[in-house]
């Protein structure tokens, strides 16, 4: 291979994949752009997927395990109410009756509190075999550019961990990544049809005022769905919707919830269209009327959302920004946004417009890599392929983005200004994970064999005059080779 | 030694979202009186509902449009009397008290120029200072911090600010440099991989060396640990509890108050708390936003414990992108809105009244039939902030560091 193929191939792996690992920069071979668009053609599918819960599974797990702690708290709480009833008789004089009786509240409560704790939480480890799974994949992954696309779908269709931990896994396999070189129209269906969307955003109990529901409970409408697909999910802020917009799109998701997991133990978690909650009546939205009276209205709405020519300029935006530059190339875009309304939201077909075109590679490497692609790319360097994944997440935590745990539903920023600041801290993690690895992994052997010696000569120097092998690693791995792609 | 000996606690978890900024230099003009006043911002980020925090008792539409949610003067809990006319949320008895000593004042009706009802671009609005969301990449605090002369103690090589939290928020991004902390759970690298990693920044990436310059500056500075209660790592990275929470927003504002306590510490900082968004079962008496007040009434505490001497010159400022809807919505929560509260606190303030221009809860008096009508700009209070206890030149306010709001003039009487 000449020295520029190999360029082509460091900066391949690092802009679109998930960056060099022992014998990729081979593998790709003289052509960079075919062995990334090969890449879209293998299967994605996750096999050891196999032994995990699907979401509504997992997500009647974690609510039984909720009912019986609850259960035990009550029950550990009427025992010591007992107790301190029987004990009264012998109470000490000394003692007040409104002091005992605070007191005894006290113990009460405390026994609730141990007793709901000796119930584990399974949501946990599911979240933890959730991650290690996804982690593993971008680890073996050849180049990992499809790998790329799930996380990048993934955090744009972001839910959060902080409040529907037990599906937070199985979403993105179930929602994002079986649709991510799929047609955009499915993805959107998937996601916002998905039991964990719907929990997350708030629209379980969100119901018409004239549905059945709501003129029974007097309960009514919320927003947030509605307003989220449009501004985050599909077309982008200021694109021209309106509050009333809002309000109508927002009465046409209504009924879109899922089946309480306590009266239903086969199918309690997943998706339901509820036709008492759903507010009867044509609406219109963005002008136009839709007059389906169940599921098939929201359905609609979504499939015309995914046709408006705002989201293909919105996703094409978004994608280049997170591959190519915080800022990118306006001919780019406009060829990948011209793509996505060509073919219809075909997004295997924007990837491919993305890499093919000349744009896409141009520029220096001068992305910073966010925490997660910069920690998976130093693990993937010194071709360890399996995880710990309490330790890897806790890792991504500490650098600010903790897996599946946005704050907010715009999920995780994707340009420099954000990350910077935070790059000092990545010292921590991999002088850390240096240490760990000092007595197997290779500096000089990293240079040679993973980046193909494609490395700024001011960093092998750095790395060469290194006082140990593990300040070499740590040297290396914050290098700017390593955080810029 | 691995990571997972240091798991993160739920402090790195939210610090991750918030920041703090601060600036090490004093401003020249507030010294030459012999002042050195610090300012510490904090964004709500979520849309706080005003409504649900300093509640308009005295309003004879307040009952009908929150019903059996609205917050009373012999509601259960009682919520605290202000004034005649308003009530402040019963989590809140720290900032009752420094209300009555006059060390706090409640703004009422405010909001920013914006006007939709997204959290980002509100934000974006918010703490940029321009009235139109993505304008520009730089925050109003960092702007102000340029446009002020400096008293001393430059270091033309270091950075001026410092931030805590691994992403840095827009209010203090700009051309004033920002260094940043974040709690230290792993074992730092040593002394000398910083430099020799710092050498090669400085011969490959610029902005890589920057940061980290920054990072070692501020680890120099050294000492900002206090007595504060060392909070229990939370292996479990588990949603908070409302004490966790508590301890968490007690924590990250109680370390910036230490920091700009210092006497050759930082003067300016700011920060942001998350989870204010209330969709589903805001719980204004009882419950997720009752929790929430609570927690930052807790902050205030710490803030003004480990201000300790420099108390006196203390102005804190707490502010949200905008405010919820005015009713109830669909499940017991409020929708995205307009017009909401913000709280000041300070030794350095003349407080003791709630600063509102009350537009009334009618249908017809509400925003687009919907939220509180917003009749104070929030710039004014931040640029009557600004000038009066930083001295920032008023021209450079209306030009620079709000630009378009020479109509706007700043609010006096805030501090002195």
């Amino acid at each position: 291979m000449s020295n520029s193929a190999k360029a082509a191939a460091v900066l391949a792996l690092h802009r679109f994949g998930m960056g060099p690992r022992p014998g990729s920069v081979a593998a790709l071979g003289s052509d960079p752009r075919g062995a990334l668009i090969a890449e879209l053609d293998r299967p994605l599918a996750l096999t050891a997927a196999a032994s995990l819960p699907p979401s509504a599974k997992a997500y009647r797990i974690v609510a039984d395990a909720n009912a019986r702690r609850a259960a035990r708290a009550k029950q550990a709480q009427q025992q010591a109410k007992k107790q301190q009833m029987a004990a009264a008789t012998a109470m000490s004089e000394d003692q007040t009756q409104g002091q005992a009786q605070d007191k005894d509240k006290d113990v009460a409560e405390m026994a609730a509190k141990q007793a709901a704790e000796a119930v584990p939480d399974p949501g946990r480890p599911i979240y933890l075999q959730e991650a290690k799974l996804r982690t593993e994949a971008a680890l073996v992954a050849e180049i990992g550019f499809a790998e790329r696309l799930v996380w990048f779908w993934s955090n744009h269709f972001c839910i959060s961990a902080n409040k529907i931990q037990s599906m937070s896994g199985a979403y993105e396999r179930e929602a994002v990544r079986p649709n991510v070189l799929g047609r955009f129209v499915d993805l959107l269906l998937a996601v916002e049809g998905h039991p964990a969307m719907l929990f997350y955003l708030d629209n379980l109990g969100s119901m018409g005022a004239n549905s059945i529901a709501g003129i029974n409970r007097s309960r009514g409408l919320n927003e947030n769905i509605a307003r989220e697909i449009m501004e985050l999910h599909t077309l982008g802020v200021r694109t021209g919707y309106t509050q009333d917009d809002v309000i109508s799109f927002a009465n046409v998701m209504t009924g879109w919830t899922l089946v309480p997991p306590g009266d239903n133990p086969e199918h309690g978690g997943e998706f339901i269209f509820n036709p008492r909650l759903h507010e009867p009546g044509g609406q219109t939205v963005l002008g136009k009327l839709y007059e389906q009276e169940d599921v098939e209205q929201g359905r609609a709405v979504l499939r015309d959302l995914a046709a408006n020519p705002a989201t293909a300029t919105h996703v094409a935006t978004k994608l280049a920004r997170h591959f190519v530059a915080d800022e990118p190339p306006p001919v780019l875009v406009e060829q990948m946004a011209k793509t996505f309304r060509d073919t219809e939201g075909d997004l295997k077909q924007v990837a491919i417009a993305m890499v093919s075109s000349d744009e896409a590679w141009r520029g220096p490497p001068s992305k910073l890599k966010r925490p997660s692609e910069w920690g998976v790319g130093m693990v993937r360097a010194t071709g360890i392929t399996t995880v710990d994944p309490e330790r890897f997440t806790g890792g991504q935590a500490l650098l600010g983005e903790a897996l599946w745990r946005p704050s907010a539903p715009k999920g995780y920023p994707d340009d420099e200004a954000s990350w910077i600041d935070g790059v000092g801290r990545r010292l921590d993690i991999a002088n850390n994970f240096a240490e760990r690895i000092a007595g197997m992994a290779d500096p000089q052997a990293i240079i040679a064999d993973v980046f193909a010696s494609e490395i700024a000569p001011e960093v092998k120097q750095a790395v060469g005059r290194a006082e140990s092998r593990q300040q070499a690693l740590a040297l290396l791995f914050m290098s700017a080779d390593f955080q810029r792609r | 030694m691995g990571i997972a000996n240091h798991l993160p606690t739920r402090r790195e978890l939210l610090v991750g979202s918030g920041a703090l900024f601060a600036w090490s230099q004093m401003p020249r003009i507030a010294r030459a009186e012999g002042r050195d006043p610090r300012l510490l911002v904090v964004i709500l980020r979520g849309a706080l509902d005003g409504l649900g925090a300093v509640a308009p008792v005295g309003d004879p539409d307040w009952i009908s449009l929150r019903g059996d949610r609205a917050l009373l003067l012999d509601g259960k809990p009682q919520a605290l009397p202000l004034d005649s006319f308003f009530a402040l949320n019963p989590a809140m008895p720290n900032l009752h008290r420094l209300y009555k000593i006059g060390k706090a004042a409640i703004v009422h009706a405010t909001a920013t120029p914006y006007r939709e009802r997204s959290h980002f671009d509100g934000q974006d609005v918010l703490e940029s200072g321009f009235t139109k969301p993505g304008a520009t990449a730089s925050g109003w605090l960092n702007r102000a911090l340029l446009a002020m002369e400096s008293g001393g103690r430059v270091d033309p090589h270091g950075s001026r600010a410092l931030g805590i939290g691994s992403v840095t928020p827009l209010v203090v991004r700009g051309a004033a440099p920002v260094m940043t902390w974040v709690p230290q759970k792993l074992l730092p690298a040593s002394e000398d991989t910083q430099n020799r990693l710092l050498d090669l920044y400085q011969h490959t990436d610029p902005k890589l060396a920057t940061v980290l310059q920054a990072r070692m500056k501020l680890a120099s500075l050294g000492g900002a640990r206090g007595s504060g209660d060392p909070m229990p790592d939370d292996p479990t990275l588990m949603p908070p509890g409302a004490a966790r929470v508590r301890a968490f927003f007690a924590e990250a504002a109680g370390t910036a108050a230490r920091y700009l306590a210092k006497p050759d510490g930082p003067r300016v900082g700011a920060m942001g708390f998350v989870g204010w968004d209330t969709h589903i079962a805001e719980g204004a008496a009882s419950g997720q936003l009752y929790n929430l007040l609570g927690a930052l009434d807790g902050a205030f505490a710490a803030i003004e414990t480990n201000m300790s001497e420099v108390w006196h010159e203390t102005v804190v400022a707490v502010v949200t992108e905008f405010g919820r809807t005015a009713r109830i919505n669909g499940t017991e929560g409020t929708d995205h809105g307009t017009g909401t509260v913000a709280f000041l606190i300070g030794g350095g303030l003349t407080g003791g009244c709630v600063i509102a221009d009350w537009p009334g809860l009618k249908p017809a008096q509400l925003f687009e039939d919907r939220d509180l009508k917003p009749t104070t700009d929030l710039r004014a209070v931040l640029k009557g902030l600004l000038r009066d206890h930083l001295r920032v030149d008023e021209k450079v306010l209306a030009e620079a560091v709000f630009p378009g709001s020479a109509d706007v003039k700043p609010m006096g009487g805030l501090v002195g």
